[in-house]
């Protein structure tokens, strides 16, 4: 095999389908982007997962005086010392929990006043109107049920709350903008797909004579197709590289400059670079091999030995 | 070189069989002219022999394989023995002369500098010497069919399969293409040729075989193009 002629041949390929050419490039570019973006959108709100599920608590709620008048799930009276021990040591013996804290009413009282200050409401509240509640770390924040079946409407709990109910419904809205983003890219993808098959259908009828030729010498099958196979593959790559450019871009002006997120919100930890790099080597290797693969089947109904 | 056992060819969609029941063999060597009006099945015959059709009943030999238990991947192994020249020539008008002959060798992953070597020697062979660098839009028909006959022969094929090689040509150049096929022929290389040309045929008087209607109606050495009936 003469590498210096199949190059050319390559070549000669691509320009005289330059607009066919183009067009693979940007549909490769545009879906490829958006695979990775949906691949970094699933990375960013894991490492928040990671980082905030870190920080939340589920909260058992004990009944206070004031509690067992207005609140029927308190309606047996506030907590005594006893419920509050068998409460404990029921904790204790679960597997699924990390640590457990107590915290005193007064202790809560005190939480209060520095989180809300001077407000109205704070200052007519009391020691003895907050609540005693357990705060309990779990070993796998989402194991929340366990908790909640073993402990809501006993004696003595008023509730038991989860913290991390209210940070899902912002992960739902990321997640459902991923897949979202993924049924784009699936369409975007098809069309890749098929401007390809077209456009390697086009580039082997514009040269039927060279192929009908090559056949009847007894060139094999895969000399005649490596041709249109790698000017496929060169498109993809081009567009892929596209994507990867993208995406760096896309990183540097959203999180660091430009929009500058990660200045603007402190609270959130953002992926680093490396999740962005990682990802390029997975663009590369799909833009070459997707339309390789796709040119290929087109082919094998189009060149017939 | 070619035997045919009982073979039919029908194409799909056909009812009438392209080719029936036709047996014959052709020897090492030999020129063969293949005669028969339009549709009598001489270009399915052909095609045959190229593989790219199979027949559906009976046995096509080439070159001592089994075409039906040859392999796809083999085809083109086999084609390589082959060479082809056909009426319209199937040149590439946008390489030059050389080119256009060197393509057969390329494309079969031959050397540089084996090309080199063989194409001007190929090109003086069939008369055209010193015109390697023509573009084929740049040479008469009777040229062009030699830069074919170069191409079908650059590689030495045992083979030559031509499908009336003379049938766009005027009768004079004709002459001169059917002088080079025999020069070819004596260097031991097998000629098939499917012709309506019966000045050709009556002149030459070569081995003759003729279909009718797909069948084989004659098969006769240093024969004429038609009976006088």
């Amino acid at each position: 095999m003469r590498a210096q002629f199949v190059l050319s041949e390559i070549g000669v390929g691509l320009r005289r389908n330059l607009t066919m050419t183009f067009a693979v490039i940007v549909s490769v570019a545009l879906s490829l982007a958006l695979f990775g973006g949906s691949l970094l959108m699933s990375d960013q709100v894991n490492t928040m997962k990671g980082y905030w599920y870190d920080k939340v608590n589920v909260s058992i709620f004990l009944c206070n005086k004031s509690d067992a008048e207005s609140d029927p799930n308190c309606a047996k009276g506030a907590v005594t010392s006893e419920q509050k021990e068998q409460i404990q040591a029921d904790l204790k013996k679960m597997s699924v929990v990390d640590t457990v804290a107590y915290e005193s009413s007064d202790q809560a009282y005190k939480h209060y006043k520095e989180q809300f200050g001077d407000s109205p409401l704070a200052s007519s509240l009391t020691p003895d109107q907050m609540q005693e509640s357990y705060r309990i770390k779990l070993k796998d924040p989402e194991k929340y049920q366990v908790i909640a079946t073993a402990f809501d409407g006993r004696d003595g709990v008023q509730s038991v709350q989860d913290q991390k109910g209210i940070l899902d419904n912002l992960f739902g809205l990321l997640n459902g903008m991923n897949w979202a983003a993924r049924a784009v890219m699936a369409m975007m993808l098809v069309v890749a797909l098929m401007l390809i098959v077209n456009t390697v259908r086009v580039s082997a009828f514009s040269r039927r004579r060279e192929t009908g030729i090559m056949r009847l010498v007894g060139a094999s099958g895969f000399y005649i197709q490596a041709p249109f196979i790698a000017e496929a593959a060169v498109a993809g790559l081009i567009g892929g590289g596209v994507a990867c450019g993208f995406l760096v871009i896309a990183r540097y002006f959203i999180i660091d400059h430009g929009l500058a997120l990660s200045e603007k919100l402190n609270l959130i930890n953002f992926i680093g670079w490396d999740a962005v790099l990682t990802k390029l080597p997975l663009i590369l290797a799909t833009s070459l091999l997707m339309p390789a693969l796709a040119a290929f089947f087109a082919l094998r109904k189009y060149l017939k030995v | 070189m070619i035997r045919f056992d009982n073979v039919s060819k029908v194409y799909p969609k056909q009812s009438r069989p392209a080719l029936r029941d036709v047996s014959l063999e052709v020897e090492r060597g030999e020129f063969v002219f293949l005669v028969g009006s339009s549709g009598s099945g001489k270009s399915t015959f052909l095609r045959l022999i190229l593989r790219e059709e199979r027949c559906s009943q009976g046995q096509v030999h080439v070159l001592g394989k089994d075409l039906a238990r040859l392999s796809n991947w083999k085809v083109p192994q086999m084609r390589r023995q082959l060479g082809t020249v056909f009426q319209d020539f199937r040149l590439l008008p946008n390489k030059t002369v050389g080119e256009n002959v060197a393509f057969a060798q390329e494309v079969i992953g031959k050397s540089r500098g084996e090309i080199r070597k063989s194409v001007p020697q190929v090109l003086d062979l069939v008369g055209l010497g010193g015109k390697e660098d023509r573009r084929p839009g740049e040479l008469s028909g009777g040229e062009q069919q030699r830069v074919a006959i170069a191409r079908a022969f650059v590689n030495r094929p045992k083979l030559l399969i031509a499908d009336e090689p003379t049938g766009n040509l005027d009768p004079q150049t004709s002459v001169g293409i059917m002088k080079l096929l025999d020069r070819i022929n004596r260097t031991g290389t097998t000629v098939v040729m499917a012709t309506h040309d019966q000045n050709i045929v009556d002149q030459m008087r070569k081995r003759v075989i003729e279909l009718e209607k797909g069948r084989l109606v004659r098969d006769q050495a240093r024969g004429v193009y038609g009976y006088q009936h």
